[in-house]
C-alpha cells in the first residue's frame, strides 16, 4: 500500500456536545489527526443516511457521526434516534461490502475534547490500515452498472 | 450555475491561524472558486477594520453571500451575522468556517492544516449559495432565575435578583447555605471574621419574600434553552416537617448517636445524627443522616421524635421531587480543596500533627470544635512551632498546574492568629513565591514579615517523624531545601499545616453534563470568554459565577455572583430573547400523511390534520432538531438553515480534493 494515503473523514458532530469537544479540543491545543472534516447539525439525529452514502460517494473514506451520551442530548432524544439509524445503516453497509470502521458514531459531551480528539485518531489509523474506501469496485462493481440499484437502497428508513 | 456573489474572507486571528494555515494561499485558491467574486485575508477578521472590509464590499461589489473562515461560530458567527446586517444583507446568507478551533490549533501539520482549511472554506462556499434569508425568532423570557449553590457568590447573585423584585430558586445540596466561607475564622487582608460578615446575608436570603431557599437539594436534570427551562430538582427527605420545626434544637441536643462531622468541622469535630451544620445554620432546620441515625440503622431509637415539642420529625418523609420553570440559571457550585493523602511524603492521615488547612481554619475559630484553642492532635498539647507548607497540590505538575490564588495569602493570615493566640511559638512559612497581588495584600505581607514569621523559600521534600539528629525526637521533621542560600536542611517542629490548593468540584463534569456546559481539563467550568465574559457559558442563559470557574478569593467571587447576576437581569428586563430561527416546515403539498414524523418530535411540535391527512410544525414549539427532516420518506420537511440541499453542498465542498467515485452532477439531490 502507498505509505503517503492518508484518509479523508467527514465528520457529523451535533452543535450541542461533539461540536464544543471539537471547539475544546482545539481550545485545549489537543493535537489530533488533521483527517477529519468537519460539518455542524443542530443534532445528530438530523445526520440522515443519504448524508453517510453521499459523502462515501464522493470520495470520502470514511464518515464519523457524533452527538451527546445518552440521556444528555440538548433534544431529549436525538441521539438515540441516530443510534437506531445508525444500526440499520450498518446493516444496509455490511451487504454493500463497506467495513464496519468506515462508518462509526461515537459520543463525546461538551467537556470531553480528548474523548473525541481519541476518536478522530483511532478512526484515522484503522482506515489507514484499511486503505481507501474505493466505492467503484467494492459497491458498484467494475463496471459501474449497479447505481440504478443502489440509489434506491438509498430510500430513507427510520 | 448560480448567480449569487460570494465573498471569501480569511481571518489570520494574529498567528493563531496564519501560524499553522498558508492563509494567503487559501485566499488566492478560494478566488478561483465558482461563483466567488472577492477573496481577501486580513490580520483579525472580527476587528472592526476587518469587518468595514466586508461591510463595504457588500456595498460595492453588490454581494450576496459572505463566507468568513476565522474561529468558532460559537464565538463570532453572531459578530459577522451583524456585519452583514449592517450592511444591508441578510444575517444568515453568512456562513463560518472554522478554521482556528477546529484545523489550526488542533495540529501542527501545516500542509495538512492548510488542506483542511481549503476544504471548509470550499464547503462553506458551496453551501452558502444554497441559504435562504431568514429572521430571528422572538421567545419570551421567563423572570424566575435558578442559582446552584449557596455559598457567597451564589448568596450574593440570589440577592441581587431578589432585590431587583425577581423570583430566586436557591438550590443548596447541603442542609445550609454558606458554603466553604461559613467555615472560615478569620478573612485576609482585612481581619473581618467570616462568620460575621455572612451569616447577616444568609439571613437576608432566608427572610426574601423572592428567594425559595432549596437546602438538602440537588439539580437532577435540566431541559430547554434560554428564557425556558425545566429544572427537575431533588429536594432529599430531611425528615424533619418544615411547616412544623421551630428550629429549637432540642432534638439535636436530645440524638444519642455522635459522629465525626467530616463536611463542616473538617473531620476535627463531632456532630449528632440529626444535625444543623453550624448554630447560625440557614434554613434552621436539621437534618436526619439516615446513615448514622440509629432507628434508620437499627429500627428503634426515635429519641428525637419524643422530644420535639412541634412534632416535627417525620421518619416516613420521602425525597421530592420539583419541576422548576425558570428563564436563567447562573451555576455558583464553588470547589473543593485538595486532600493532601495524594501526596503521600507529607504525612497527612499518617502523622498525627499534619493538619490541612481547612482543619486549622475550623481550629482557630472560637465556634470551632476547640473553642478556638490552637493544640495538637491530642486535644491539649499547644505546639510551639509550627510549620506553614504553601502551595500544596497546587503549581505542581504531578497535581495540579494552577495557582490557587488563595493560599499564600490565608498562609499569612494563619501565622498572624498564630502569633496572636501562642505569642511565644516559632512560626516558619515555606513558600515557593508569595503572591499578594490584591488590593492591600502586599501591605498585610510586609505587616506578617514584621510580626516575626521565619520564612523560607523552597518546596519541602517530605514531613517525617523519623529522627535522625538530637532535639528531633517526639517532633516532626521537615526535609527541605533552602533555595535562596542552596541548601538541604532539616526543621523540626511539633505542627505542620499544609495549605491545600483549590479544585474543581469532584463531580463538576458530572454537573457540566447536567447543564451542557464545558470543563477545563482541571474540571472548571470554562467562560464564554477568559477576559471579556468571564461569568457567561456558551450555552445561552446559564452563567457561572465564584470558584467554580477557577481559584478565586471572596471578594472575586462576590464580584461574579453580582455580575452574573446584572446578566440574568439584563436579559429578564427585555422581556424576549432572539432565537436561532432554525426550525422545521413540512410542505403540505408533499406530505403523505404517513405520521412517521409525528411520533419521532421530542417536543409534540408536529399535528396530523385529520381532514386534510396532512401532518404540520407548529413552530413555536419546535426547537429545531432536525430529528423528523431526515425521516420524512417524501422530503417534504425541510429544516431551515440546514436543508438537504445545504448539507450535500457543504459535503461535496469538503472533499473537493478526492475524486467522486462515479460520475454525478455536483447538484444532485433526492
Amino acid at each position: 500500500m502507498d505509505n503517503s494515503y492518508e484518509p479523508i473523514i467527514v465528520g457529523f458532530l451535533c452543535n450541542w456536545c461533539s461540536y464544543r469537544a471539537a471547539d475544546l479540543a482545539g481550545t485545549s491545543r489537543l493535537h489530533y489527526a488533521p483527517n477529519m472534516r468537519p460539518i455542524r447539525v443542530m443534532c445528530s439525529a438530523r445526520v440522515e443516511p443519504q448524508f453517510v452514502l453521499k459523502a462515501l460517494r464522493e470520495g470520502a473514506d470514511g464518515v464519523l457521526i457524533a452527538g451527546c451520551h445518552p440521556g444528555e442530548c440538548h433534544y431529549v432524544d436525538g441521539n438515540i434516534k441516530t443510534l437506531r439509524r445508525y444500526e440499520l445503516l450498518k446493516r444496509m453497509l455490511r451487504q454493500l461490502g463497506i467495513e464496519e470502521e468506515r462508518v462509526q458514531l461515537v459520543w463525546a459531551a461538551a467537556s470531553e475534547g480528548n474523548v473525541l480528539a481519541d476518536a478522530v485518531n483511532r478512526m484515522t489509523e484503522q482506515l489507514r490500515r484499511l486503505g481507501p474506501l474505493r466505492w467503484r469496485e467494492t459497491v458498484l462493481g467494475e463496471d459501474g452498472r449497479t447505481v440504478e440499484h443502489v440509489d434506491d437502497t438509498m430510500a430513507k428508513e427510520v | 450555475m448560480s448567480e449569487e456573489r460570494v465573498g471569501v474572507y480569511i481571518c489570520h486571528c494574529g498567528s493563531n491561524i496564519a501560524g499553522t494555515v498558508a492563509v494567503e494561499e487559501v485566499s488566492q485558491w478560494a478566488a478561483g472558486l465558482p461563483n466567488v467574486v472577492v477573496s481577501r485575508d486580513y490580520k483579525f477578521m472580527c476587528s472592526s477594520l476587518g469587518q468595514e472590509l466586508v461591510e463595504k464590499d457588500i456595498k460595492e461589489l453588490g454581494l450576496t453571500r459572505v463566507v468568513v473562515a476565522a474561529c468558532s461560530p460559537h464565538m463570532h458567527e453572531r459578530t459577522f451575522r451583524a456585519t452583514c446586517e449592517r450592511a444591508g444583507l441578510n444575517p444568515f446568507l453568512f456562513e463560518m468556517a472554522n478554521i482556528r478551533e477546529l484545523d489550526s490549533w488542533a495540529t501542527d501539520d501545516r500542509v495538512a492544516a492548510t488542506q483542511k482549511a481549503k476544504a471548509m472554506v470550499s464547503a462553506a462556499v458551496r453551501r452558502v449559495i444554497h441559504h435562504q434569508p431568514l429572521q430571528l425568532l422572538p421567545v419570551n423570557i421567563n423572570p424566575n432565575t435558578l442559582i446552584v449553590g449557596g455559598g457567597i457568590a451564589g448568596i450574593t447573585a440570589a440577592l441581587e435578583i431578589a432585590n431587583a423584585g425577581y423570583h430566586v430558586y436557591l438550590v443548596e445540596r447541603e442542609p445550609s447555605i454558606g458554603g466553604h466561607m461559613a467555615q472560615l475564622d478569620k478573612t485576609f487582608p482585612t481581619l473581618d471574621c467570616s462568620a460575621c460578615i455572612l451569616t447577616p446575608k444568609m439571613v437576608d436570603v432566608a427572610q426574601n419574600k423572592n428567594i425559595t431557599l432549596l437546602s438538602w437539594s440537588q439539580v437532577e436534570a435540566v431541559e430547554g434553552y434560554v428564557g425556558n427551562f425545566t429544572v427537575t430538582v431533588r429536594k432529599k427527605a430531611r425528615h424533619v416537617n418544615e411547616e412544623k420545626c421551630t428550629g429549637c434544637g432540642i432534638c439535636i441536643e436530645k440524638c444519642p448517636k455522635r459522629v465525626i462531622d467530616e463536611v463542616f468541622e473538617a473531620g476535627l469535630g463531632y456532630r449528632k445524627a440529626i444535625y444543623r451544620p453550624f448554630p447560625q445554620a440557614v434554613p434552621k432546620y436539621p437534618v436526619i443522616d439516615t446513615a448514622s441515625c440509629i432507628f434508620f440503622q437499627r429500627g428503634k431509637c426515635k429519641a428525637c421524635q419524643m422530644f420535639c415539642p412541634a412534632e416535627a420529625i417525620d421518619f416516613e418523609q420521602q425525597d421530592q421531587i420539583l419541576k422548576l420553570e425558570v428563564g436563567n440559571i447562573i451555576l455558583a457550585t464553588g470547589y473543593d480543596t485538595f486532600d493532601p493523602r495524594r501526596i503521600p511524603q507529607y504525612g497527612y492521615g499518617r502523622l498525627a500533627n499534619v493538619f490541612t488547612s481547612l482543619e486549622f481554619e475550623r481550629m482557630v475559630n472560637a465556634a470551632g470544635p476547640t473553642g478556638g484553642r490552637i493544640v495538637l492532635r491530642d486535644g491539649v498539647t499547644t505546639p510551639k512551632s509550627v510549620a506553614i507548607i504553601h502551595c500544596v497540590g497546587s503549581r505542581d505538575k504531578n497535581y495540579n498546574e494552577h495557582c490557587s490564588r488563595v493560599c499564600c495569602m490565608y498562609s499569612l493570615k494563619f501565622s498572624h492568629l498564630l502569633h496572636e493566640r501562642l505569642p511565644d511559638a516559632q512560626v516558619y512559612e515555606f513558600y515557593i513565591d508569595i503572591r499578594a497581588t490584591a488590593k492591600r495584600y502586599e501591605e498585610f505581607y510586609h505587616r506578617i514579615l514584621e510580626e516575626g514569621t521565619r520564612f523560607i523559600r523552597g518546596r519541602v521534600a517530605e514531613v517525617t517523624d523519623a529522627a535522625r539528629l538530637p532535639g528531633e525526637e517526639g517532633k516532626l521533621i521537615v526535609q527541605y531545601e533552602d533555595t535562596l542560600i542552596g541548601k538541604q536542611r532539616r526543621l523540626p517542629v511539633d505542627m505542620v499545616i499544609l495549605s491545600v490548593g483549590m479544585e474543581a468540584r469532584r463531580d463538576s463534569r458530572e454537573l457540566a453534563q447536567i447543564f451542557g456546559l464545558g470543563c477545563e481539563y482541571n474540571g472548571f467550568f470554562i467562560e464564554r470568554h477568559p477576559k471579556l465574559d468571564p461569568v457567561n457559558t456558551m450555552t445561552e442563559g446559564i452563567q457561572i459565577a465564584g470558584a467554580c470557574q477557577g481559584p478565586m478569593a471572596i471578594p472575586e467571587a462576590v464580584a461574579q455572583g453580582a455580575a452574573a447576576a446584572a446578566r440574568v437581569l439584563s436579559l429578564i428586563s427585555q422581556g424576549t430573547v432572539m432565537m436561532e430561527p432554525v426550525r422545521a416546515h413540512i410542505d403540505a403539498e408533499k406530505c403523505s400523511g404517513c405520521r412517521i414524523c409525528n411520533n419521532l418530535c421530542p417536543y409534540n411540535a408536529i399535528v396530523f390534520h385529520e381532514d386534510r391527512k396532512v401532518s404540520e410544525v407548529i413552530t413555536a414549539l419546535c426547537q429545531g432538531c432536525g430529528a423528523c427532516v431526515a425521516a420524512c420518506p417524501s422530503a417534504a420537511i425541510t429544516g431551515a438553515h440546514f436543508t438537504d440541499e445545504q448539507v450535500m453542498a457543504q459535503i461535496e465542498g469538503m472533499l473537493w480534493d478526492v475524486q467522486p467515485q462515479f460520475a454525478v452532477t455536483s447538484t444532485e439531490t433526492r
